[in-house]
């Protein structure tokens, strides 16, 4: 029993990063009708601000260390921590959170650039090539993060206090000694936070009224004198913000590298059409129910019966959903069919 | 064209040069318009040593080429960054420059510091990726474009093995780098390939007999692998071991190497009934799982009226340094380390710390090491001629380098010498003091005899011919 | 009309075959003359000729076409294991089951369209990989790659008294070796034959029908057209020339890795085609020819040749230019991909051959439209 709820919360854990990433890129097709392969970067890139504020709060001056006795060796001391003492350690400790504070205006940023500076080229443009141009577009910024960066994971801590296990035998009446990491808890948390809060600000502001409307029918809500090519620049820049998010508190779980948006772009992708091109809805649920699966798979009474399974379920469900329901789970009929 | 044609072409032989000819006339065009013929297969003709790989097209100039294929991405880039460091030095030691090294220690020596047979040591680099594929393709590059004349380098034994085979075909010694995994020297040995690495059968071996010391003979393990060959072979051995003494075995789950996340795999773990988790992985691999089963509280909780225990056969200082606290405690073995005082391992420390800031680590010294042997073994061959320099490494028997008394045996390639239990050190009182050496264990205890099974399952294993096909 | 298309074709054919058997001397003076390159060549052109009669002509666009690569190594890796080491039945038995395999994952996907069918392929594509990293490694051997041993059975060497020796055996196609430069000419015959079948197709009503249905394809069947046979077949060519592509690498390197079936191995094959011209004859093997170039020239730079490259510049200045170069090659030779890959989608969607239009029709001032009609053809 417990193994099983254990299974179903990592199971969150990646659905909900998939969903997030899922999210964003059907907001963007369904308001700019643009297939962004780029989308995984901006997952990446939220990582990254994470690493960087991480640096930037660890900057270090070079110590002789006088324990190394064989050779001359140098330790490195944040000049936080030698201008701020204890202070400075706890502000280097809270790098993550404080670092969301940047992440929020920097992604909105990057995607407000990168839909002006070439995604609105490519509105009329067909289908393969909004892909292939994003595709390169993607390579450049995870090549840009590898020169700046390296190559190598970098890990990012969580803030102390979370960084041990939450005692969840006790709150669910599975006896002591069941625990799961908190951040992870955290995680699930957030992204079910951010989902409901960009399906709020859809549904019950005016502003996502109009977003709405616009998806439905772009030309009639022209007519009425709205701008809806700023309010979908706009959608941009929150999808760029959710999956910046999303991979900025994915650190603690998975040091992030150059490629880890590519890994999580492909299967973002076989969720968003397992969910239906254009379904926002379809999107979420898709994403949850993929997580859950690949989760569920791993479990040793599984891979007894089916070897291997863990290794290529999701692509099977994708498989068998997109044969039984020709436009995934929730997806309209002529979109991104030609 | 001319030269790189005739090094290709290996045994010289009437049906050789006939062979030549019949390619030659298939790519006319070419060579009757850069005005090479077949004759050319003559000139380079010497009457005992043949022409092998690289030489002597490559060997005849004032310098030579060494090729160092280590991965610079992917889930062992830590250790290969050390390795590429430990190469580095390696030359500049070779090319009489900087203090020397190990080469003020190692005993016996035919080296002068004047490079390889009064040649200049150069080198070119490649990036492994820690993938099969792309290790081959790099390594070819550096033969055909760079006229590399040894390879060596490593940090997965699947790459390793891989690489170890196209060398035997192309007639390039390879010195194998970091590479734990049975099957480099045992089922997959090659005559052109050397390792001065210790393997996951000696780590048994030598952590067994102090696992049952310390946890108890009543036990149950639940092995996590990187599922390659060297996670395969080590979690046989491993599991033969513990058994011998009692253990018993929950399962073994295989996990894909570069995983990430490992926490659908650790999970499982908590109800198994097993009280030891064994983690067969290495580098960032290892990193992230253990602190993920860390996280997961398997280190506070308690089995079968038992302190769980989480073990590690293989690290290193490199992933001790990643994995932080999470490392304090942990049992596992390795091949060198920088806290060693005998005269080798303190020259090492002190050229390397001197010329880099840190201590090597276990990659580096054997990446180092095997670089020296080989310049070693040309020098006291007294050509580059590959037989003859397998020939000269084959049971060649020396100390002064760190590992005490070590042999190159002579019938699977494999060098026998004593293995160190680690433990992660709980107060360490510096940066770099991140192990502990919890024994010693002599060489005699962990030689065996080449052909047992793990390492010559079907009893075909062969090192191959001197003089490639 | 008729004659002269033909007689063109047959003068594109003799200039190809010309220029492709004497690449080692044309692509020496740029540092691309060595075997190991020369033969990925003529491997990924064949791969990227495969690709564009499915991509270039139909439209379809399959991101898992590595699979068919992977096929095609395994397969011929397996038939010199089992059968000979010629490598006659090995590239035979690799094409039949990749070919095999295409017909099976193309008719499943075919039946959906656009990026359903992307989608579609990637995952078939990606669950192949999957397994043959887990657990097919008793077919594949996993991480190390399936290699040839000295001791496997190789039937029909035995039944025609060819006895192992104590040497590994290595391909070879009746006595001539398969590595360095033979293993290059024997590629290229395959790279002259398949562009040839390209060419034929292309030429024919057949591959009239499938640029139909690149165009409008529910046109086609509202005019009663049925075009999933078309699509089919295409799909299964093309993997048939993945599957050759694959034998081929396994013919010049006996090991067959899981990598190459990756969906980023996939992806490169696309940005070739494209790079070079989708739908273009030519254009797909100048874009393979392009990114194996950049992938093993630019990635082997360092600083020690960029520092030879700009010696001629004082010292200071020469530093700052090794350092703003060195972010391009190296390590760093995929920005320049990217960059390179973007700004021919946003300029040139046509790749270089489009390039290559635009050159002559700006140096033939009055355009002439015969001048652009053979480019169209000819390309």
């Amino acid at each position: 029993m417990d193994a099983l709820v254990l299974q179903l919360l990592n199971g969150l854990d990646k659905g909900g990063a998939y969903a997030l990433i899922a999210l964003g890129l059907t907001l963007v097709f369904g308001t700019l009708g643009v297939v962004n392969f780029a989308h995984g970067a901006l997952f990446m890139l939220g990582a990254f601000c994470a690493v960087a504020v991480q640096q930037l709060l660890t900057l270090s001056a070079q110590v002789k260390d006088p324990s190394v006795t064989f050779f001359e060796a140098f330790k490195e001391v944040p000049y936080l921590e030698i201008w701020f003492g204890d202070a400075g350690t706890a502000i280097i400790a809270w790098s993550l959170p404080l670092s969301i504070l940047i992440a929020i205006p920097v992604m909105l940023l990057i995607g407000w650039a990168m839909e002006r500076g070439l995604i609105r080229f490519f509105y009329k443009r067909s289908h393969a090539e909004q892909i292939l141009v994003t595709f390169g577009l993607a390579i450049v910024l995870q090549e840009i993060i590898r020169i700046w960066f390296g190559a190598n994971p970098i890990p990012v801590a969580a803030p102390p206090i979370v960084s041990g296990s939450a005692d969840i035998g006790d709150w669910l009446g599975l006896g002591p000694g069941v625990v799961y990491p908190w951040w992870r808890l955290i995680y699930f948390l957030f992204s079910a936070i951010i989902l409901a809060a960009v399906f709020g600000f859809l549904q019950f502001t005016t502003y996502g009224m109009v977003v709405r409307a616009g998806m439905r029918d772009r030309d009639t809500v022209g007519l009425l004198g709205i701008n809806i090519q700023r309010r979908f620049t706009a959608v941009f820049g929150i999808a760029a913000v959710v999956a910046g998010l999303a991979g900025l508190m994915y650190t603690p779980i998975v040091p992030p590298n150059y490629s880890i948006g590519m890994d999580f772009l492909v299967l973002s992708f076989v969720v968003v059409v397992v969910g239906g091109m254009g379904s926002l809805g379809g999107a979420v649920v898709a994403g949850f129910l993929l997580g859950i699966l690949q989760s569920f798979a791993s479990m040793n009474e599984v891979k007894a019966i089916f070897p291997g399974i863990d290794q290529i379920i999701i692509y099977l469900v994708a498989v068998i959903i997109l044969l039984v329901r020709p436009r995934g789970l929730m997806g309209r009929a002529g979109v991104m069919e030609s | 064209m001319t030269d790189r044609k005739s090094r290709l072409h290996t045994p010289l032989s009437r049906r050789s040069i006939l062979k030549g000819s019949l390619a030659s006339t298939t790519a006319l065009g070419a060579f009757a318009l850069t005005g090479g013929g077949p004759l050319h297969f003559v000139r380079n003709a010497w009457a005992e040593e043949q022409p092998i790989g690289n030489f002597p097209a490559k060997t005849s100039g004032s310098s030579i080429t060494l090729g160092f294929n280590v991965p610079q991405t992917g889930a062992y880039a830590d250790e290969g960054a050390d390795e590429l460091r430990a190469y580095q030095l390696a030359v500049k030691h070779l090319n009489g420059e900087g203090d020397g090294g190990m080469l003020n220690t190692m005993a016996p020596k035919a080296l002068k510091g004047n490079g390889i047979l009064g040649k200049k040591v150069e080198f070119v680099t490649g990036d492994t990726q820690t993938k099969s594929d792309a290790a081959r393709a790099s390594a070819k590059r550096m033969i055909e474009k760079d006229g590399a004349i040894m390879v060596t380098g490593g940090s997965s034994s699947g790459v390793a093995v891989a690489v170890q085979s196209l060398c035997q075909e192309m007639g390039i010694i390879f010195m194998c780098g970091l590479t734990h995994s049975n099957d480099t020297t045992g089922k997959d040995r090659r005559r052109y390939g050397f390792r001065h690495f210790f393997d996951a059968y000696m780590s048994g071996e030598a952590l067994a007999p102090v696992l049952a010391e310390q946890y108890g003979k009543d036990r149950v393990a639940y092995h996590l692998t990187a599922d390659y060959t060297w996670g395969w072979t080590q979690e046989e051995s491993i599991k033969n071991a513990t058994e011998a003494l009692g253990w018993k075995t929950a399962a073994a789950v295989r996990t894909p190497l570069g995983a990430g996340d490992f926490s659908q795999y650790i999970t499982p773990v908590l109800n198994s009934g097993a009280d030891v988790l064994i983690l067969n992985h290495y580098g960032k691999d290892m990193v992230n799982s253990l602190t993920q089963a860390v996280q997961f509280g398997l280190r506070d909780k308690q089995a079968n009226g038992k302190n769980f225990e989480v073990v590690v056969p293989l690290f290193s200082r490199l992933m001790a340094q990643g994995a932080g606290d999470a490392i304090k405690g942990i049992l596992g073995t390795t091949n060198w380390h920088w806290s060693l005082t005998d005269d080798g391992s303190k020259a090492f420390v002190k050229s390397f710390g001197q010329e880099y800031g840190n201590p090597p680590s276990q990659a580096a010294q054997t990446c180092y090491v095997q670089t020296l042997l080989y310049a070693n073994a040309v020098e006291t061959a007294g050509t580059f001629y590959p037989p003859e320099v397998i020939k000269t490494l084959e049971g060649f028997e020396f100390d002064g380098m760190g590992n005490g008394p070590t042999l190159y045996r002579a019938e699977d390639h494999q060098c026998f010498k004593d293995v160190l239990v680690v433990r992660g050190k709980e107060n360490p009182s510096n940066q770099f003091d991140l192990l502990e050496i919890v024994k010693i264990v002599p060489r005699a205890d962990v030689t065996y005899d080449p052909n047992i099974p793990a390492f010559n399952p079907d009893g075909n294993a062969e090192l191959g011919p001197y003089i490639p096909g | 009309m008729e004659r002269t298309s033909a007689s063109r074709d047959l003068i594109l054919m003799v200039v190809f075959t010309a220029a492709v058997l004497s690449m080692p001397i044309w692509l020496a003076p740029i540092g691309a003359g060595y075997p190991d390159l020369l033969q990925k060549f003529a491997i990924f052109g064949i791969f990227a000729i495969g690709f564009n009669i499915l991509f270039g002509l139909t439209g379809y666009l399959s991101f898992g076409h590595a699979a068919f690569l992977g096929v095609g190594s395994y397969t011929a890796v397996w038939t010199f294991k089992l059968v000979s080491m010629n490598i006659l039945p090995a590239i035979i038995f690799s094409i039949i089951l990749a070919g095999l395999f295409a017909l099976a994952i193309g008719y499943v996907s075919l039946r959906r369209t656009g990026i359903y069918f992307s989608i579609l392929t990637l995952a078939f594509a990606q669950m192949a990989y999957n397994l043959a990293y887990s657990v097919l490694t008793p077919i594949t051997n996993g991480e190390t790659g399936l290699r040839v041993l000295r001791d496997d059975p190789r039937i029909l060497d035995r039944v025609l008294g060819i006895e192992p020796g104590d040497v590994l055996p290595t391909p070879e196609l009746f006595g001539l070796r398969t590595i360095g430069y033979e293993g290059f000419y024997i590629c290229a015959v395959f790279l002259i034959i398949a562009f040839f079948i390209a060419l034929k197709i292309t030429r024919s009503p057949f591959g009239l029908a499938l640029r139909g249905i690149k165009s409008n394809q529910s046109r086609m069947n509202y005019a009663g057209f049925n075009t999933r046979p078309y699509t089919l077949a295409a799909f299964v060519i093309s993997g048939m020339f993945a599957g050759l592509a694959g034998a081929l690498m396994a013919v010049t390197d006996p090991l067959a890795g899981a990598e190459r079936m990756q969906w980023t191995a996939s992806g490169e094959i696309v940005l070739m085609t494209i790079l070079g011209g989708a739908g273009t004859l030519i254009g797909p093997i100048l874009g393979a020819g392009i990114i194996k170039y950049s992938e093993n020239i630019f990635s082997a730079f360092n600083e020690q040749n960029l520092h030879q490259a700009f010696s001629f510049l004082p010292d200071p200045v020469q530093d700052a230019a090794v350092s703003i170069a060195s972010m391009f090659v190296g390590e760093g030779w995929h920005l320049t991909l990217g960059i390179i890959f973007m700004l021919i989608v946003i300029f040139l969607p046509g790749g270089v051959m489009e390039g290559f239009g635009r050159i002559v029709k700006w140096t033939r001032k009055p355009p002439a439209p015969r001048a652009t009609q053979e480019v169209r053809t000819a390309g």
